[in-house]
């Protein structure tokens, strides 16, 4: 790494607890560099949409950030004010979000809605919001873009609300975004186009993007890094090429071995092996252990 | 598709039928004086317990006859709609106004706020309304304004508790969230995000809460607490409807009749409203 490019996004040694005082992030560490894909990759609850939630300010008013730094860059978030930092988010980072359907708000039509933000938050003029809009439904493989400007976002199917929230992201040219999921909530065939189209937005503009996904498919075909989570602990770190030739961690070579083959659709599913939770649980344990929670 | 058409149909015709009364009843209600035939306050004690126009005995110009007074029972129940009215704009829009803006807020900002008004409304509606309104009405005096204040003071949790969890549910989707790493500030997020989407519950409430302001009216008049004796209104004309049942069926069949048509589009109206105004149902 370049000693003088500063990370776009450094989390450092990340702590968050709910509560009852459970840890949900366990020191978590990572890096994103400028124009760089980070695939954040685990099964539910290993708190990753908590990580993406926690660097665009947004996390539950249960869970509380114990110890950590979140630096964009190279800004400290946490030593920003409120204000300051909302400033800060809101014009660097943006979110492609994992459910179309209630990302939209229902009783604005989609153009108002696109456009409002450039206006209201960047204070562009109108028309430079309007044309920077159309540009990026363009890009987003919107034909009809007069009539999607105009319709209610119930009006649209959930692959073109997806390609408006994507279109919407990038629109303001955020150094950073969060892709939760983005694909999830879709249909398998409408899954392909809309990956291929954020990776598409994403080396064109040199958006660096922090891909939140369960998906290991989808990490091999977009992210260059890859962080593996599990029960808010990075297990394992590596370039994506690396980690497909050489999972280092038991999890992740379990995880590989659960993955669906479409080559093979009638062997049952492996689910992960007992010895290897087993293995994880004593080395969260450990971890827990030799973490003493700050201030009390 | 085809059930998708009936419904549409029959939300338009629901919406068309309680419109249509409620627009003939506000329009008597402020020309009473030129569409009522007769003086609503004349007395003409050979004119007493006329039936309607169709029964034997009746007279023209008394269409649906005179109560134990000789007075015009069709113009009383002109000028009666006058004062419902009145209390059911003012009252349904005080409440409306007090309890949306507090349901709104405890239901977008949570904690506090919300346990401090969620509590208040639990207590406010444990008192039985009618008596509450009676015991206000008392303690204020009678009069039109003591009525309006009744209503809208008993009245606002009705709005609070239902704007409240709308609220709530909005405020969990995701286009708030969207809107607040966008930067947005809480109560512009509030104000422009959330509210145009309680918007169509907010109406069709204000319309429910106008009917049931009719019938609030009604009873404290039935029990004399409204407005003064002189005035005609439809609880007023109920409760001397009573005292006659046996000899002049028709003055108290009349105003309840209207007062049902009249709550009863009130909260249909509101129904058909809502459905024309959510972007989601249309």
């Amino acid at each position: 790494m370049n000693a003088l490019a500063k990370p776009c996004l450094d989390i450092r040694s990340l702590s968050a607890v709910l509560p009852n005082g459970l840890r949900v992030l366990r020191s978590v560490s990572l890096a994103v560099e400028p124009g760089e894909v980070r695939a954040l990759v685990g099964e539910s609850g290993a708190g990753k949409t908590m990580i993406g939630k926690a660097v665009l300010g947004v996390l539950p008013s249960s869970v509380r950030i114990v110890e950590g730094d979140m630096l964009l860059e190279g800004e400290d978030l946490g030593k920003l004010q409120a204000k300051a930092r909302r400033t800060l988010i809101g014009a660097r980072t943006a979110l492609i979000p994992q459910d179309p359907l209630t990302a939209l708000n229902p009783s604005r039509r989609i153009g108002p809605q696109m456009t409002d933000r450039l206006v209201r938050i960047l204070g562009w003029s109108g028309e430079k919001a309007d044309a920077r809009i159309r540009q990026l439904l363009d890009e987003v493989q919107i034909r009809e873009p007069e009539r999607v400007l105009k319709c209610y976002p119930h009006e649209l199917s959930g692959g073109m609300r997806q390609r408006v929230l994507i279109a919407a992201a990038f629109a303001a040219e955020p150094r950073l975004i969060v892709a939760d999921e983005p694909t999830t909530a879709l249909d398998v065939t409408v899954q392909k186009q809309i990956l291929r189209l954020i990776a598409q937005l994403q080396r064109e503009h040199g958006t660096a993007i922090l891909f939140v996904t369960h998906d290991l498919g989808v990490v091999a075909k977009i992210s260059q890094k890859v962080s593996v989570l599990y029960a808010g602990k990075v297990v394992e770190e590596a370039e994506t090429a690396a980690l497909f030739a050489a999972p280092q961690h038991p999890y992740t070579r379990a995880l590989m071995a659960a993955t669906p083959r479409y080559t093979d659709p009638f062997a049952s599913l492996k689910p992960v092996d007992e010895a290897v939770l087993a293995g994880l649980a004593s080395e969260i344990a450990a971890a827990d252990q030799a973490w003493r929670r700050p201030h009390g | 598709m085809d059930e998708a058409r009936i419904s549409r149909h029959g939300s338009r015709a629901r919406l068309w039928l309680a419109g249509g009364w409620l627009l003939i009843a506000l329009l008597a209600a402020i020309f009473a004086p030129l569409v009522a035939p007769q003086d609503p306050l004349a007395q003409d004690l050979m004119l007493e317990r006329l039936p309607p126009f169709w029964l034997d005995g009746a007279e023209p110009g008394y269409w649906l006859g005179t109560d134990s007074l000789g007075r015009d029972l069709l113009s009383r129940l002109i000028f009666g709609a006058r004062i419902a009215f009145i209390v059911a704009f003012a009252a349904a829009l005080a409440a409306c106004l007090v309890g949306s803006t507090l349901g709104l807020i405890a239901g977008y900002f949570g904690g506090w706020a919300d346990r401090i008004i969620s509590r208040i409304v639990d207590v406010w509606m444990a008192f039985p309304p009618v008596l509450f309104a009676i015991l206000l009405v008392a303690v204020l005096g009678t009069g039109l304004s003591s009525v309006i204040i009744a209503i809208a003071v008993i009245d606002w949790t009705r709005f609070c508790r239902v704007i409240r969890a709308e609220t709530m549910g909005q405020s969990r989707m995701d286009y708030v969230e969207n809107a607040r790493i966008a930067g947005y500030g809480r109560i512009g997020i509030m104000l422009r995000e959330v509210l145009p989407n309680v918007v169509p519950s907010i109406v069709a409430l204000l319309s429910l809460e106008m009917g049931i302001a009719v019938i609030v009216e009604a009873i404290l008049s039935f029990v004399n607490l409204s407005i003064s004796t002189d005035d005609p209104t439809w609880g007023g004309i109920i409760a001397e409807g009573r005292l006659s049942i046996h000899q002049a069926w028709w003055v108290l069949v009349f105003p309840l009749v209207t007062l049902i048509l009249t709550v009863l589009s009130f909260s249909q109206f509101g129904e058909g409203l809502r459905a024309r105004f959510d972007p989601v149902l249309r």
